[in-house]
């Protein structure tokens, strides 16, 4: 029998979450009541059945806690993905675990990350033009095949998903662990090939400024890849926590900005001129020549008013919070969407965590049966100075 | 017969004394032992302001009269101190008007067409057509604003002029038209001994790459005080300059000093020595404190800002400017000294709601620590009157409250400068070149009403002899936050804060309260 969490329908429980978190203060109450609130419950299931062959059972050892799934369980997440996966299911795609089943190129007990976008391959389907290309995160046919709806594991009721004792996975969406890595810093990998997968998504241009808003993971993990994939030139980063300026720092940040009036203080390092609405926050007439937001969505009006004209601001978390577009029109930006990763970023997340100093990332690991600490803990991760906070599956 | 300048020690017959502490006052007892020093009491006034005027243009020292020197066709240019000086301004018509009418008058009759008048604002703030209005006078604004009444503008570079360099390599650049002026008529107020003679025209109508000579880290710090001209390297620089413009130029100085009543009838009490206050002013003291405490901090600002001072002048100097100069420090001397022997310990300053560069505005975390650190500290002849290593007390609520259009740079300066360090070289050598010509910056000083970008860094150069001097600052009832971004602790009572001096200083420290304002300087022996 598999132990799981299993986020079900519930549209009392949906809407209250929503509400709470909605109001003042609502990241502070979010953290608080998250875990009550949430359709979330702990519950025995029987174990996965695998689709077809070509997939194994996979025994999590770690699984993270994104900022997607507190989204999720919140009700801030936009509706608009309902369409596209299936409930109940068992959250959790950024999962390292050990393989139980032989597949092809890997042999039964090997420790596995997930690449956990569920595209034509996995399903058995024929590919459409984005998984031919080698860019399953745009995948057409994410509804049908030989698993339920769902983007990725983590979304899907037939996989199940890292916050259980065993979820189901197809042969090419794993990838084989080298050895000298570990489990906390070879959970970041699903992460970390987002955030390679974010900087490529935009051409960057030598010397070019950039701005990233929000130093959590993801935020972070953006820098490290602006630093390692690009020759971009200065790094603006607005982080709110003292622990996320040292890591920003760390990763390559130029220079780090409180989120009391950032348009304000990269004014000075980019040399613009700052122009200020009568209604409104205060925007840069000059500023960046990109901007990252990574904070899902709260930070993407702060990236639009620190943008140069002509510039672009690239997406990276699920966005979650409306917005003024007038910028976009007005210093006639591009605004690009990044989602999951694809081509080589997967492989290329491996290889940089084996050198990165992400050492510490992950300092708090649950059991399943304390999931609403867990919950919890990850909504207030800022403000008690944690980067990343995770399960462990097999834990009692 | 003004009675002078007088130093109290503190016994059991003393009252509680008043201290100023931003937009508010407060009466403290202080330990016994202590001293006061108190300025000489407010100077009589000229009686015939006007006939004063005329006789001094018509006799000055070192030059022509004034109506000898005007002549038909020639270009004459007339500046005035801008609205920095006096403190609080004072009651119209401003000595200023009253001058400029009789320079009118006199250049109307000898037919010059050519006229200009300049607010010699440096890098402070433009003044708006009101505050023009108020200095110069219904009349005299009607006449020539805006074409031909105006503020300098210290960064348009084609109406800037080089006269030269002096032997030390500073370099000398000027507004362009009082440059190529026949002559220049300056109108000074001095209210410091800092101010007037060879600072008027060299700093009061400098560029940045001028000022930058003499307003640094390295000459703040050898200018001890630089109330104290002869021993202020700031003024050495102002006098190597000046010396330039005299071989270059026609400048027909007049100098003017003003008395100590420095705040109106209703707060009369505030020019006394408490000891002296009759039953109506211990009354007022009651009501306007009740009143004042409980106005919400906007309505206070504005009252204390409409408040003007209803100052006397005491003298009217024309001539050529070092001449005048000798004549008006004399002047003011006479009005602000007080001797005092030796420095003391512990230094206390009650900090007032007004400064130089917050004339209808906000006095910022950044003017404050200039005030006390800068202007007050610096407010002795001979030596400071806190010994080196000493402490030094302010009262002042030090809130974190900008003027978001006088003050844009200022508020930059102390979220990331100060946030990084607090060392006035540090500052110096990383910071201002990037302030000093940040185009946005540049942009609302040139057409906002916004302090020039380097200023805020000025302000904390002004503290930098008392930085290196004192061994501690303490704030009482300073806002701890603000406070400690500067670098200086703070304290709820003065109890309180004398306690943690005496971690410095010992167990029984001599204790100088500079009792200040009305203005008084210490001559310290």
């Amino acid at each position: 029998m598999n132990l799981t969490l299993e986020y079900h329908r519930s549209p009392a429980r949906y809407f209250a979450g929503r509400t709470v978190t909605a109001a003042v203060h609502g990241a502070r109450t979010a953290a608080a009541v998250a875990a009550n609130l949430s359709p979330l419950r702990l519950i025995t299931r029987p174990d996965p059945r695998l689709p077809e062959d070509g997939w194994t059972r996979v025994k999590p050892i770690i699984s993270g806690i994104c900022g997607s799934d507190l989204g999720l369980l919140t009700g801030r997440n936009s509706p608009y993905l309902s369409a596209v996966i299936s409930l109940p299911f068992t959250p959790g795609h950024e999962v390292v675990g050990e393989t139980l089943d032989d597949v092809p190129g890997i042999p039964r007990g090997s420790r596995v990350v997930i690449d956990p976008v569920l595209g034509c391959l996995p399903r058995g389907v024929d590919t459409c033009q984005w998984c031919d290309a080698d860019q399953h995160s745009r995948c057409d046919h994410i509804t049908t095949g030989v698993v339920s709806a769902g983007i990725q594991t983590g979304f899907c009721t037939d996989t199940s998903g890292g916050w259980s004792q065993m979820l189901v996975a197809h042969h090419s969406q794993l990838h084989v662990l080298p050895d000298g890595l570990d489990d906390r810093s070879a959970v970041m990998i699903e992460p970390l090939s987002c955030a390679i997968h974010t900087v490529r998504r935009v051409s960057v241009p030598d010397g070019a400024s950039v701005l990233v808003v929000g130093a959590g993971t993801v935020g972070l993990l953006t820098v490290l890849a602006l630093r390692e994939y690009t020759k971009c030139g200065p790094i603006y980063v607005v982080a709110r926590y003292p622990h996320q300026r040292e890591r920003a720092r760390e990763m390559g940040a130029t220079e780090v900005l409180a989120t009391n009036r950032p348009a304000r203080a990269l004014r000075r390092s980019t040399g613009a001129f700052l122009a200020h609405p009568e209604r409104g926050d205060e925007y840069l007439l000059g500023g960046t020549d990109l901007a990252f937001e990574c904070t899902a969505g709260s930070g993407l009006d702060t990236a639009l008013r620190a943008v140069r004209a002509g510039g672009t601001v690239v997406l990276s978390g699920m966005p979650n919070a409306g917005v003024d577009l007038t910028p976009i029109w007005f210093r006639e930006l591009q605004l690009v969407g990044a989602y999951a990763s694809g081509g080589q970023d997967f492989p290329d997340a491996i290889a940089l965590a084996q050198q990165a100093p992400l050492a510490g990332f992950v300092d708090a690991v649950y059991p399943l049966a304390r999931w609403r600490e867990a919950i919890g803990h990850a909504s207030a991760a800022g403000r008690l100075g944690t980067i990343k906070v995770a399960f462990d599956p097999q834990k009692d | 017969m003004s009675r002078p300048g007088f130093v109290l020690e503190v016994d059991e017959r003393t009252p509680a004394l008043l201290m100023h502490e931003g937009e508010g006052f407060r009466l403290e007892r202080l330990p016994l032992g202590s001293r006061v020093i108190y300025p000489p009491e407010s100077l009589p006034a000229l009686r015939d302001l006007d006939g004063e005027i005329r006789r001094a243009l018509a006799n000055p020292l070192g030059r022509e009269p004034l109506h000898e020197l005007i002549k038909a066709g020639m270009k004459l240019t007339i500046v005035f101190d801008d609205l920095s000086i006096p403190l609080p301004p004072m009651q119209t018509p401003d000595i200023r008007q009253r001058i400029i009418e009789h320079v009118l008058e006199i250049a109307a009759g000898k037919g010059v067409d050519d006229v200009e008048l300049i607010a010699g604002n440096a890098l402070h703030r433009r003044m708006t057509p009101a505050e023009l209005k108020r200095t110069v006078g219904e009349r005299v604004f009607r006449s020539f604003f805006p074409r031909h009444l105006r503020n300098h503008d210290a960064e348009d570079r084609g109406q800037l002029s080089v006269i030269g360099h002096t032997p030390h390599g500073e370099i000398v650049e000027i507004n362009r038209r009082a440059a190529e002026s026949d002559l220049i008529v300056y109108v000074n107020v001095s209210l410091t001994a800092m101010s007037g003679g060879p600072k008027s025209v060299s700093v009061g109508l400098a560029s940045y790459r001028s000022l930058k000579h003499h307003h640094n880290v390295h000459t703040l710090r050898h200018s001890r005080s630089f109330n104290d001209p002869p021993n202020s390297a700031m003024h050495h620089s102002y006098d190597r300059m000046a010396g330039l413009l005299g071989d270059n130029l026609k400048i027909f100085q007049i100098e003017t000093t003003v008395n100590n009543n420095t705040f109106p009838t209703q707060l009369n009490f505030l020019n006394k020595r408490e000891w002296e206050w009759n039953l109506k002013d211990q009354a007022t003291y009651l009501a306007v404190k009740r009143a004042n405490d409980m106005l919400p901090p906007g309505r206070r600002r504005q009252i204390w800002h409409r408040t003007a001072a209803p100052y006397g002048v005491t003298s009217v100097t024309a001539g050529a400017p070092e001449e005048v100069h000798t004549v008006t420090m004399r002047n003011l001397l006479r009005q602000q000294l007080t001797e005092l022997d030796g420095p003391s310990d512990i230094g206390i300053w009650g900090l007032p709601y007004i400064c130089p560069y917050n004339v209808n505005s906000i006095m910022n975390p950044i003017l404050v620590f200039s005030l006390g650190l800068g202007y007050f500290f610096n407010l002795y002849r001979g030596q400071p009157i806190v010994r080196k290593g000493g402490v030094a007390i302010f009262y002042h609520p030090v809130r974190n409250e900008f003027h978001p259009v006088h003050h844009p740079s200022y508020i930059d300066f102390f979220e990331e400068v100060l946030a990084e360090t607090t060392d006035p070289v540090a500052i110096e050598a990383k910071f201002e070149e990037h302030f000093a010509t940040d185009p946005w910056y540049t942009h609302l000083y040139r057409n906002s009403y916004a302090y020039h970008g380097v200023h805020p860094l000025y302000m904390w150069y002004w503290g930098a002899h008392a930085l290196e001097h004192l061994g501690d600052v303490i704030f009482v009832g300073g806002d701890r936050k603000t406070t400690a971004r500067m670098g200086f602790r703070t304290a709820s009572t003065l109890d309180d804060a004398l306690e943690m001096a005496r971690e410095r200083v010992g167990g029984s420290p001599s204790i100088t309260y500079h009792h200040t304002p009305p203005l008084a300087m210490a001559d310290v022996r």
